[in-house]
């Protein structure tokens, strides 16, 4: 196996075109050095993106928050303005591992690394959050719910790597959360998981993005969720019609963790609370 | 297949060795420089046996390559005592006899060094979480939380 640190997205790119045998991006390490050790994957090539100073960096512009793949878990959350624009996006990268495991993992490897029960994910697909994705010869911006493609798939070509996740501008009066469901507090993976963003206009859903995780092959965007609260100030009624929706979307399977039909309920369950959350950090009274 | 060349600073030394380019950080430490303080619960992360400080940010040193550490601080519990003094963690993990085994200690100071640095008071709840990532199968935790607070209080005394 050989490693390589380039110092720019180019060479990296160069790189990993370059290429011919197994070759694999890496970020924090924190699922692709457990899977080189557990023999399930074999590297010829490694690149490491940590040394590309546009990965490591978090910036803020008219456009949004741009977030370079590189940067640290932990880093999201000691950054107070990232924590005050996208709460429910840092609480989900927050929540991935243990303090160890956040001073690397990364958002982005969290993304790529395709689980079904990754926690940044929904979190990033309701916040509409995209990846700059980059080739040698190509630079694209593909909305997150479009890279995963199945369980431990991506839709990445060979030679792709994501440079970096960006956030849009956020509008006054927005808010957005996430919440998980595991057997433990800590260090556990997610039996379902729920995010939701959205925006209010006079105390009343403008708009919103409702996403889940674990329910399905990849995390899902459910926008009937969204389009029962919007117009709504999240009256009972509306709460009842995410749930269900949430729950109508579910495509789960049964395992230690939780059944088909508990997976089922509680998506419509969690959806409801992160709504409600949500809701409260856009400033909405219930 | 080649090897690759790592100069770093360990425990405020610097440190040079040869190794393959797929070998990770806790083989480094433990079979090249001696430092046999890191341990291995698991290997994939879920223990913290093997925790370090990398550029002070706490890791496992089983899911770090020893190639990513060319020109980084490293930072091992064999640091930890001070001119010939144990750290007030490690008296007070001695005096509350808070280890039976010990494979988890060395992991365990060196995240709760991390936590106090941090937060140097540190309610019980903030230090179950700081250590989650540090499993011990001996003691049932109580008697790690509080010699945590112990040493939390002590140092905060040192530091007034
Ligand atoms: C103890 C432990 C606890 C964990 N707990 C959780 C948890 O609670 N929730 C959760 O969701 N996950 C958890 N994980 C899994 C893992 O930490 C996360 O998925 C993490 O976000 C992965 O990020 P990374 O930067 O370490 O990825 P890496 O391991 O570096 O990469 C993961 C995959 O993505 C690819 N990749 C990485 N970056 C890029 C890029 N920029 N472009 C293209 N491809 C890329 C890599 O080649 C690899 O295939 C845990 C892991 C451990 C070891
Ligand atoms: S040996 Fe590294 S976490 Fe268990
Ligand atoms: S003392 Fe034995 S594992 Fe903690």
């Amino acid at each position: 196996m050989r490693y390589e640190a380039p110092g720019t997205t180019k060479e990296a790119a160069a790189l990993l075109e370059k290429e011919k045998g197994s070759v694999h991006v890496l970020a924090g390490g924190t699922d692709l050095i457990v899977r080189m050790r557990l023999g399930l994957v074999e590297p010829d090539l490694i690149v490491d993106i940590k040394h590309i100073p546009t990965m490591q960096a978090i910036t803020a512009s008219a456009s949004g928050t741009r977030i370079g793949a590189a940067v640290c878990n932990a880093r999201l959350g000691e950054n107070k303005a990232l924590k005050k624009a996208w709460p429910g996006v840092v609480e989900a990268a927050n929540l991935i591992g243990s303090d160890q495991v956040q001073s690397r993992s990364t958002i982005a490897g969290n993304l790529c690394n395709a689980s079904p029960a990754a926690d940044s994910v929904p979190a990033l697909i309701a916040a509409g959050a995209k990846a700059i994705v980059v080739s040698k010869n190509k630079r694209r911006t593909v909305a997150v719910e479009k890279i995963v493609s199945g369980p431990g798939q991506t839709s990445l070509a060979r030679g792709e790597v994501v440079e970096a996740i960006t956030l849009p501008k956020r509008p006054a009066r927005s808010g957005d959360a996430y919440l998980r469901l595991t057997p433990r507090t800590e260090m556990d993976i997610a039996v379902v998981g729920a995010g939701v963003s959205l925006t209010l206009e006079r105390g009343v859903v403008k708009t919103a993005r409702v996403a889940l995780g674990a329910v399905a092959p990849t995390a899902i965007l459910v926008p009937a969720a969204a389009r029962a609260i919007i117009g709504t100030k999240l009256d009972d009624a509306a709460l009842d019609k995410l749930a269900a929706a949430c729950s109508a979307k579910c495509d789960p399977i049964t395992d230690k963790r939780g059944t088909i039909e508990y997976r089922t309920k509680v998506a419509g369950v969690l959806g409801k609370r992160a709504a409600k959350i949500a809701f409260q950090r856009a400033g909405g009274v219930l | 297949m080649s090897g690759v060349h790592v100069s770093t600073t360990i425990n405020g030394d610097p440190v040079e060795f040869a190794c393959p380019q797929d070998e990770t950080l806790i083989n480094s430490l433990r079979d090249r420089v001696g430092l046999t303080g890191v341990k291995e619960g698991c290997g994939t992360g879920d223990c913290g046996a093997c925790s370090v400080t990398l550029d002070g940010r706490l890791v496992c040193s089983c899911l770090v390559l020893s190639a990513e550490v060319n020109g980084k601080e490293i930072a091992t519990v064999e640091g930890m005592v001070e001119d010939g003094k144990l750290h007030p963690l490690q008296q007070q993990f001695i005096e509350h006899a808070a280890l039976q085994c010990g494979i988890c200690t060395p992991g365990i100071l060196v995240a709760a060094k991390v936590l106090l640095e941090r937060n140097p008071n540190p309610s019980e709840e903030e230090i179950r979480y700081a250590l989650a990532g540090n499993l011990c199968r001996c003691t049932g935790y109580d008697k790690i939380v509080r010699a945590v607070q112990a040493a939390g209080k002590e140092m905060r005394k040192k530091s007034r």
